[in-house]
C-alpha cells in the first residue's frame, strides 16, 4: 500500500521524542525509561501513560492468534441450547442477532451483531496484522492506521457483557426449561481471558516508536539523540 | 495547550502546528489534530439530553412479550428484575437491577454535572473530577446487560405454539441510551476540567514510578 503525504502542512515533531502531554489534563511531562513491568503516572491526575510491558510482540502474537482459534469456534457452533416439551433448539451468537432482526427490532440486531460478533473480529484481526507487521525492521504505514482504529473496536467489543447476559438469560430460561450449555460458551470465556491478557501484553508506544510515519520527511532517524528545544 | 503544542489522540505523538494555525495533522499517524475536541462540551450535551429523552420509553415500555397458549405477558426492565429476584437469583437480579437502571441515570447525572462544572469554570475537585470521567468510561459498556438478556431470551424460546418471547418496543429506546450515553462519554474531553485552573501550573514533571 503507497500512502501520499496529503497533508504537507502538517505538524512538526518536537525534537525531544520523550516530552508528551497527558490526554487527561494535559500536562506536559517527560515519560522517563522504567523496568520492565512498572508503570508511568501522571502526576497530576494519575493516569497510567505508559506501562513497559516485557517481551511485548511475542506474547500479544501468541494470545492473538490463539484468541482467533476461539473466536472462530465460538462463533461456527451452537452456544446455548434448550430442551422443553420433546423438542430441542440451538442457537449461536449470529442466531440471536437473527432472531432479533426477524422479530422487528433491526436496529437492535445490528447493535448485537456489532458489539459481539464485529467488532471482536476486527480487534482481533488488526492486532494480528499490526503485530504481523511489526516483524519487519521499520514496520509500515498501514500498521500505524490499524493501531491508530484499534481502540475504537476495543470499545465496542463487549464480549464480557454478552457472557454476562447470557449467565442471566439462562438463569431465567431454567424455571422453563432444561438448558443445555454449548461449546461456544467455553470458547467465549476463554476468549475473554485471552483479551484481557492480550491486553496486558500488547504495548501500542512500542510500536508507535518503530512504525514508519505517514510524513516520512518529519521522521526522525533511529538513531537521533534528542536535541533541547528552545522553548518560546 | 499552553505551549503550543498538539497531542495525538490516535498515537500520543505530541507536536507543534504550523504557526497561527489551529487543525494540524499528526505527522506520525496522519490523525486530524486540534488542540480540545471539536465543540465538546455541545456535543456531550446534545448526546445526553438524547440519552435522557430514550431513559423514559427505555424504563416505561415493554423489553419483552411472553406469549402463551394462555395470552401474552409484556415485562418492562424493572418487571424483569422482579421476575429474576428469587432465592438462587437474586444476585443475578441486582446486577441486572445496578447495570439496566442505576448505571445508566448515574451516568448521565455524572456526565451533567462534569458539563455543567466545566462550563461554570469550576477549579475545584480536579482530580476526583477526572476520576470521575474514568468510572463512567470503564463501567459504562457494562449496561449493554440487558440488551444480550433479551437478545438470548428471545432467540432461545421460540416454542410456537407452546410458548414464545419476542422483543418489545422499550429495547430500541434503551439500546439508544447505551449507545448515545456511550457517545457522550466519547465527546467530553477531561482535559477542560484542568483548562480553568491556571496554565502557569502546566511544567515540565518528571515523574519516575
Amino acid at each position: 500500500m503507497q500512502f501520499q503525504n496529503q497533508h504537507p502542512d502538517c505538524n512538526r515533531p518536537l525534537p525531544d521524542a520523550t516530552l508528551v502531554a497527558c490526554l487527561h489534563c494535559d500536562l506536559l511531562q517527560r515519560i522517563p525509561e522504567v523496568p520492565a513491568g512498572a508503570s508511568v503516572r501522571c502526576p497530576r491526575c494519575d493516569k497510567e501513560l505508559w506501562r513497559h510491558k516485557p517481551d511485548s510482540y511475542n506474547r500479544s502474537l501468541a494470545l492473538t492468534l490463539a484468541a482467533l482459534v476461539l473466536y472462530l469456534i465460538a462463533n461456527a457452533v451452537p452456544m446455548l441450547g434448550l430442551h422443553a416439551v420433546g423438542r430441542e433448539a440451538f442457537t449461536t451468537v449470529v442466531g440471536g442477532a437473527q432472531q432479533l432482526w426477524s422479530n422487528g427490532q433491526q436496529m437492535v440486531s445490528v447493535l448485537v451483531l456489532f458489539a459481539a460478533v464485529i467488532s471482536p473480529a476486527l480487534q482481533i484481526s488488526f492486532l494480528l496484522a499490526i503485530l504481523i507487521g511489526c516483524r519487519r525492521e521499520r514496520p509500515p504505514v498501514w500498521v500505524g492506521l490499524l493501531l491508530r482504529h484499534l481502540e475504537f473496536t476495543r470499545t465496542w467489543s463487549m464480549i464480557e457483557v454478552m457472557l454476562l447476559g447470557v449467565l442471566v438469560a439462562l438463569t431465567k430460561i431454567a424455571d422453563y426449561a432444561h438448558v443445555i450449555l454449548g461449546t461456544a460458551l467455553f470458547a467465549l470465556f476463554a476468549l475473554v481471558v485471552l483479551l484481557a491478557a492480550i491486553q496486558s501484553c500488547f504495548d501500542p508506544r512500542e510500536v508507535w516508536e518503530r512504525v514508519e510515519w505517514a510524513e516520512k520527511k518529519a521522521q526522525r532517524p533511529a538513531d537521533a539523540k534528542p536535541i533541547a528545544e528552545v522553548t518560546p | 495547550m499552553g505551549q503550543g503544542l498538539q497531542s495525538c489522540h490516535g498515537c500520543g505523538l505530541l507536536s507543534r502546528p504550523p504557526a497561527g494555525a489551529h487543525e494540524g495533522f499528526c505527522p506520525r499517524c496522519d490523525e486530524k489534530l486540534e488542540f480540545r475536541k471539536p465543540k465538546s462540551l455541545e456535543r456531550t450535551l446534545a448526546y445526553l439530553i438524547a440519552a435522557a429523552a430514550c431513559y423514559i420509553p427505555a424504563n416505561l415500555l415493554p423489553v419483552l412479550t411472553t406469549s402463551t397458549a394462555g395470552g401474552s405477558e409484556s415485562d418492562t426492565i424493572l418487571q424483569g428484575v422482579v421476575l429474576l429476584w428469587s432465592p438462587t437469583g437474586w444476585p443475578l437480579s441486582l446486577i441486572v437491577l445496578f447495570a439496566s437502571i442505576m448505571i445508566p441515570s448515574a451516568k448521565i447525572l455524572a456526565l451533567l454535572y462534569l458539563v455543567i462544572s466545566v462550563k461554570r469554570g469550576s477549579i475545584k475537585n480536579n482530580s476526583q473530577r477526572v476520576r470521575l470521567y474514568r468510572m463512567v468510561e470503564i463501567v459504562g459498556r457494562w449496561s449493554m446487560v440487558d440488551v444480550f438478556v433479551d437478545t438470548f431470551t428471545v432467540s432461545l424460546i421460540q416454542l410456537q405454539p407452546l410458548m414464545s418471547v419476542s422483543p418489545g418496543p422499550g429495547l430500541l429506546f434503551f439500546a439508544a441510551v447505551v449507545v448515545l450515553t456511550m457517545l457522550a462519554v466519547e465527546s467530553f474531553d477531561p482535559r477542560l476540567i484542568w483548562d480553568s485552573a491556571n496554565a502557569d501550573e502546566i511544567q515540565n514533571e518528571v515523574k519516575n514510578a
